[in-house]
């Protein structure tokens, strides 16, 4: 065995990451490791890398404990990673890229004859003909990604880890990796494969890891793992700690339709979106990380440009060209990660709460600071945030008093349209419950609500409709009286062939 | 995930650290003065305050407009050369060098209204170029720094313009009720970004812009206009300041006006305890920031130590400023 790592544990400031995860790699073998947002796939990684230091554990590479200190130690010693984002100096040559930090020298000179006629023999072993003079930033992505694993052959890695190596990549470079990968196995090198599209993991890898809650769930044969076994294994099957909050007759089709989005496209993360959100329904979007969900609704919100396909808000054919534009037409966005694209941290929970609504709260480009009072306490009331007081900076908050002040962010804007991705990320079991008797609450009133989750329970719970992506397309849309866990999962793991 | 509940009673209190952070300019300004009360011949004198305010206002005039700038995450190194283009082209125009104009009071007010405007289109150039191309800050408003200062040697031929005319020269000599016409510009300029900071909706989405741009955006908030209008202001600001100096000099050389000026001007955003990563904007910290290297300065010339050394010392002062800071912050 190559590499088995046993019993790791990692916590972050008492938050555990990873409980007695264990991973096991033979050599030339072709490994998948999955796992949803949060599972602990990367913190696993980092600690093998040596960018984390674990808790507890062991970690035995070709046959000797070892415990890196640094990721440079790690590759010295024969671990290679290749990073979603490739981590190339993007001016440098193919060759100096290829050679970085270990440049070949003469009398302490650069041997640039070397680098040169090395590179272009390690290229030339993944059918890539190209000049290594030219700087990395002049070839396309999936040319990057193979210099940096190009990179990584030199440096002699027994073990090759990609992270989402086939994200920014078409179909045909995503063919070429899996060339070079097969070249790898001939060759005696491992590689953990990192993904999330079934398809390109049952047709290159040997065998999976999945991780849920920070924990190896299961390991197996590719061949004997069936998708729909692999979706449940990821997602898992915690009891449902909400009551079934939907009502009872599901989705009625009469009601009008208020948004409609047809044949969707942008970039390579939505390729044929359509889905319909009716007037006080909540409609679920679901799909597995990567499938392109968060990539929809930004498109929607005006975030990202629409390259194709129509949206329609009310029957009428809209694009927004900014959030501000889709605003002012009633929809509100509450995005996944409240840390990156939500609060603004050093701001107080009452400037947090209206900072949408300030066009409306203004007399003469001033505040109306009695108002805005007003509607915070009102919402504070409303939804139950806990807090000192409304001047509170919102970075003090737990995470959930953070999503409710989010959420009061947009219901203020009394909304027609609300998008909210991930509602329950990050939140405490009772505080989940909550905020999703809420959105029942609104939607009961008239408000729309687009709910993008990866938790099935959750769907389940609280969608009338869902419409469920793979791979950037829309392959399902289940009404309430289809909705069930395996119904889900078939339409997760169905992928386009 | 565990749930943190912040307890309802009164507010955390602060560690050492923080508490230097929030209140050390305060301080060192205080002992300054002791210092100077004590020290210093003649300190207590209204003509060491006047001489002092007059000297520390063109100074917070332009730090208050650097401190919006700041405030988004970017910076203006630009304010100096604007700076000498608005004090280039005031005397140009009511000594009637650009167009003739017969009446003196429209000559006086267009020499106000003129180099101002004028500037605030160099400014909107600099909002223009971070925000539609995406230019960091510090290097897109190095054009004007170096393009602005030989603008305004162009403009002028490279002379050195001298002149005599009291309505224009009042808002660098003039009084009003005793105090002098610039300090009282200085006050309300203060005031007015205090005011916008604190009650306007401007002013919270441009804390909001520069505590996340990307949330900024999420919620609407007009990101580019917003930067744009910082910048502006900014502008604005370089040209009043520029327009006093020439004043009070009797005098405009392109090649002195606003020399320098970014630099105090950002000295005294940081010692007064504006984040430089933007998001947050502490106007009153500013004009604090600008009092403490002003009285710095002053202490050391008027204890004889040489201009050359006071430049130290400032140096010196933004360190600890700036250290202080983000120790506070780590907290």
């Amino acid at each position: 065995m190559l590499l088995s790592m046993q019993g790791i544990s990692k916590a972050f400031s008492g938050v555990s990451a990873l409980r007695s995860a264990s991973l096991e790699i033979d050599g030339g073998e072709v490994m998948a490791l999955v796992g949803q947002n949060g599972a602990g796939k990367s913190t696993l990684i980092k600690i093998l890398t040596g960018a984390y230091q674990r808790d507890e554990g062991t970690i035995i590479f070709e046959g000797r404990e070892i415990s890196f200190a640094s990721p440079a130690e790690s590759q010295a010693s024969g671990i290679a990673t290749i990073y979603q984002e490739i981590n190339l100096a993007p001016q440098r040559s193919v060759a100096e890229n290829i050679y970085l930090s270990r440049e070949p020298r003469i009398f302490g000179f650069l041997d640039r004859r070397a680098m040169r006629e090395g590179a272009a023999a390690v290229l030339k072993t993944f059918n890539l003909d190209i000049d290594v003079d030219m700087p990395v930033a002049h070839f396309s992505a999936a040319t990057r990604q193979m210099i940096a694993i190009a990179r990584a052959v030199t440096q002699k890695a027994r073990l090759v880890i990609m992270d989402e190596p086939t994200s920014s990549l078409d179909e045909k470079e995503v063919g070429i990796l899996f060339e070079t990968i097969r070249t790898f196995q001939k060759n005696g090198v491992a590689v953990l494969f990192i993904g999330h599209r079934l398809d390109e993991l049952y047709a290159i890898c040997d065998r999976v890891t999945i991780m849920r809650d920070g924990q190896t769930v299961a390991k197996s044969p590719m061949r004997d793992m069936p998708k729909i076994e692999l979706v449940r294994n990821m997602l898992g099957k915690e009891l449902a700690a909400f009551e079934g909050m939907a009502r009872e007759a599901g989705s009625d089709n009469t009601r009008p339709v208020r948004l409609s989005v047809e044949n969707a496209g942008s970039g390579v993360r939505v390729r044929d979106v359509s889905l319909t959100v009716r007037e006080g329904e909540i409609s679920g979007l679901a799909g597995l990380l990567g499938s392109g969900r968060t990539e929809t609704a930004r498109i929607i919100f005006g975030v990202d440009r629409l390259e194709h396909g129509l949206i329609k808000v009310d029957g009428k054919k809209r694009t927004y060209s900014e959030p501000a534009d889709a605003i002012a037409d009633g929809i509100g966005l509450v995005s996944e990660d409240r840390k990156i694209d939500g609060i603004v941290p050093e701001m107080s929970i009452r400037e947090n709460m209206t900072l949408a609504l300030l066009p409306k709260l203004k007399k003469a480009g001033i505040v109306d600071r009695a108002r805005q009072q007003q509607i915070v306490d009102r919402y504070i009331k409303a939804l139950g945030v806990k807090c000192a007081s409304p001047d509170q900076p919102i970075k003090e908050l737990s995470g959930g008093n953070q999503q409710k002040v989010l959420l009061a962010r947009w219901l203020c804007t009394d909304p027609r349209i609300l998008i909210i991705d991930e509602p329950t990320r990050g939140i405490d079991i009772g505080a989940k419950a909550e905020i999703l008797k809420l959105l029942r609450r609104l939607a009961d009133d008239g408000l729309s609500v687009l709910m993008i989750s990866s938790e099935l329970e959750e769907l389940l719970a609280a969608a009338d409709t869902v419409t469920v992506l793979s791979d950037g397309r829309s392959v399902a849309t289940l009404p309430k009286s289809e909705l069930s866990e395996t119904a889900l999962m078939t339409a997760m793991a169905h992928q386009v062939n | 995930m565990t749930v943190t509940e912040t307890p309802t009673s009164a507010p955390p209190r602060l560690t050492p650290m923080e508490w230097i952070g929030r209140y050390g300019t305060f301080i060192a300004f205080l002992a300054l003065l002791l210092f100077n009360v004590v020290v210093t011949p003649n300190f207590l004198s209204w003509q060491t305050l006047n001489v002092n305010l007059t000297q520390v206002a063109t100074i917070v005039i332009v730090a208050t407009g650097m401190t919006l700038v700041i405030a988004t995450g970017g910076i203006d190194l630009s304010v100096g050369s604007l700076m000498a283009i608005s004090g280039a082209i005031a005397p140009m125009i009511f000594m009637g060098k650009l167009f003739p104009i017969d009446n003196m009071a429209l000559a006086v007010a267009l020499s106000f209204i003129v180099p101002i405007i004028i500037v605030m289109g160099f400014g909107w150039f600099n909002g223009f170029l971070v925000t539609h191309f995406s230019i960091q800050p510090i290097v897109a408003t190095l054009v004007l720094f170096i393009a602005g200062r030989g603008i305004a040697q162009v403009a002028t031929n490279g002379n050195l313009q001298v002149f005599k005319n009291d309505a224009f020269q009042f808002i660098g000599m003039g009084r009003i009720l005793g105090i002098p016409a610039q300090v009282i510009i200085m006050i309300v300029v203060a005031l007015a970004a205090y005011c916008l900071i604190r009650y306007s909706v401007v002013g919270r989405q441009i804390i909001a812009v520069g505590g996340n741009e990307k949330a900024a955006r999420l919620t609407g908030i007009p990101v580019k206009r917003v930067k744009t209008f910082v910048y502006v202001i900014s502008g604005a600001l370089a040209a009043l300041a520029g327009l006093i100096v020439v004043a009070r000099n009797s005098s405009s050389d392109a090649n002195l006006v606003g020399l320098g000026m970014e630099l105090d001007a950002i000295a005294a955003v940081a010692v007064g305890g504006t984040l430089l990563t933007g998001g947050r904007a502490n106007i009153l910290g500013t004009l604090l920031g600008a009092f403490v290297i002003q009285l710095v300065r002053y202490t050391l010339l008027a204890n004889g130590v040489p201009d050359a050394a006071a430049l130290l010392v400032k140096a010196g002062l933004i360190v600890v400023a700036v250290f202080i800071q983000q120790r506070a912050d780590k907290v």
